[in-house]
């Protein structure tokens, strides 16, 4: 330590809630980088809000395993980016602080949750930026924005200190301006902790070369099917013939599993939601509750007050979706069809290596063109099954459709990361 | 099809205070986002689709931790090095 890096940028598009102005950093593989961090992940001495008046105010007492590493790789943690409040939406629109505009066309929204990530990366405020991917929400903004973002291993970064949204489907994953940036900024957080009860005990990442001549990658047809934007089709159908011109083969599959990951995602997630945001009643951080009301009264209210609307539909479906009587109709039978998501994946990984389409269905939204959340939730379509089977991904810029940027998804078999990044930046260099 | 008393039994649970304005809206879009899910009725129990879960145990052992401080830096006007909670009845 030692070093200081002075962040005094101006931030037209709100990618961050907290700007840290006078940032110190040390020696290391990252020295002197500004690395933004999603608002989600405990930064000790820096407020850390999750985008919600709920935790406005909130200090974290201890650094998240990622940020230690950050700090000794000599990083300059710049700011928290915004985000969706918890993580819970596809658009940064349902942050406490406002939302945050996509440098691509500051009338659109960035993509989300990790919006304010990727913004800030897009912009050219930060070289590189960790979001967190729940069910989408690293590759859908890097999509947006037209970076690359990568979703590891469920178990390869570790989520101690990660603010928990659905705890059996999120990753701590980076979002840079190319391949090489998100590899470096990956082969720093990957790695084991026995803090989180689900980490990875693996050898460190490989050194990062392109790669994809010979790889054989599916093409699942439920990956264009229906709700796709023929013009975000056509241009990651190019993206395919790019790989297959760099020498991969292309094998068309099928993935019937599709026609339920979507329901199988919001239900598990929502029903882990209910259940890890039960914590926030002022106690013991955040706004206090008025302590002259009684017990549940006093809940209540700071949670209708600290909560946005998406945050308190999720909790009440959650709720809904594991109390007597609909648990066996709806939780149990979202963790049946997550395994037949699993199944999926792992028949087709015995006949290809990795597998592309599109990371989201369309390109950038219009800023406040989402007021019905169902449709919200269907532009996840294309990332959530890689979340339900803990299976890595990445989102990489493949061109533009409707002069707006679109993103190609790689998937791969667990652990898997060194391949598909590998794969990306064969895809990024024989793309200039 | 869930009511407005649904939610508002769910609301009262989940200790979500809800407006009876708001009941009306999120009445409306439970309903459609639950439509949605009932895809999930067509899949198939036991077989394959089985979940496969299994615990992993490690020994419970005590390591250093947040000082006394530390934990209560957070908490709104602690008393005597305890947290306050609103009066339970």
């Amino acid at each position: 330590m030692g070093s200081r890096y002075s962040f005094d940028n101006p931030d037209p598009h709100n990618a961050f809630i907290t700007i840290c102005r006078e940032a110190e950093y040390g020696e290391g593989p990252l020295s002197g980088i500004p690395v933004a961090v999603k608002d989600n992940i405990s930064t000790a001495g820096i407020e850390t809000t999750c985008g919600s008046n709920i935790l406005k105010g909130y200090i974290p007492p201890y650094d998240a395993h990622v940020i230690t590493h950050l700090r000794s790789a000599g990083a300059a943690i710049v700011g928290k980016t915004n985000m969706d409040e918890f993580g819970m939406g596809t658009t940064t629109e349902s942050s406490a602080f406002g939302p945050t505009l996509n440098p691509a066309d500051p009338t659109r929204a960035p993509g989300g949750s990790s919006g304010g990530s990727a913004a800030a990366v897009a912009s050219g405020m930060v070289q590189m930026a960790l979001g967190t991917d729940t069910g989408g929400s690293i590759r859908c903004p890097a999509s947006f924005c037209g970076i690359v973002g990568l979703k590891p291993t469920y178990g390869r970064v570790s989520r101690y200190g990660l603010i928990a949204y659905a705890n059996s489907m999120e990753q701590i994953g980076p979002l840079a301006g190319n391949v090489r940036d998100c590899a470096l900024l990956y082969s720093v957080i990957a790695g084991y902790d026995p803090r989180d009860g689900t980490s990875l005990d693996l050898p460190a990442p490989a050194p990062l070369k392109a790669e994809i001549a010979g790889k054989r990658i599916g093409v699942p047809a439920e990956f264009f099917g229906e709700g796709v934007d023929p013009a975000v089709a056509k241009t990651v159908q190019s993206g395919i013939d790019r790989l297959e011109g760099l020498g991969a083969e292309i094998i068309s599959c099928s993935m019937p599993s599709m026609q339920y990951a979507l329901a199988a995602y919001y239900v598990t997630s929502m029903s882990e939601a209910s259940s890890n945001l039960g914590r926030y009643d002022g106690v013991r951080y955040g706004t206090a509750p008025d302590f002259v009301r009684s017990w549940h009264d006093a809940y209540s209210h700071i949670r209708k007050s600290g909560f946005g609307e998406e945050v308190r539909r999720r909790i009440l479906l959650g709720s809904f979706a594991l109390s007597a009587g609909y648990q066996g109709k709806y939780y149990a039978k979202a963790q049946a069809a997550r395994q037949m998501v699993r199944n999926d994946f792992a028949r087709l990984f015995e006949t290809v290596d990795m597998l592309a389409g599109p990371t989201m269905p369309c390109v950038a939204l219009p800023l406040g063109e989402t007021s019905d959340p169902l449709s919200m939730y269907l532009a996840d379509i294309l990332t959530v099954p890689a979340n339900l089977a803990g299976v890595p991904a990445i989102s990489v810029p493949c061109g533009t459709a409707h002069n707006l940027p679109v993103g190609l998804q790689l998937i791969g078999k667990h652990r898997s990361e060194d391949e598909i990044l590998s794969a990306a930046l064969a895809f990024e260099e024989g793309s200039v | 099809m869930v009511s407005k008393e649904d939610v508002a039994h769910i609301a009262t649970i989940a200790d979500i205070g809800v407006d009876e304005s708001e009941l009306d809206l999120f009445t409306g879009q439970f309903n459609a986002i639950l439509d949605y899910f009932d895809v999930l009725d067509s899949v198939p129990i036991g077989g394959d689709a089985a979940p496969l879960r299994k615990n992993v145990f490690r020994d419970d052992e005590v390591v250093p931790s947040l000082s006394h401080d530390e934990v209560l830096m957070n908490a709104t006007d602690p008393e005597d090095g305890f947290i306050r909670a609103p009066r339970v009845i």
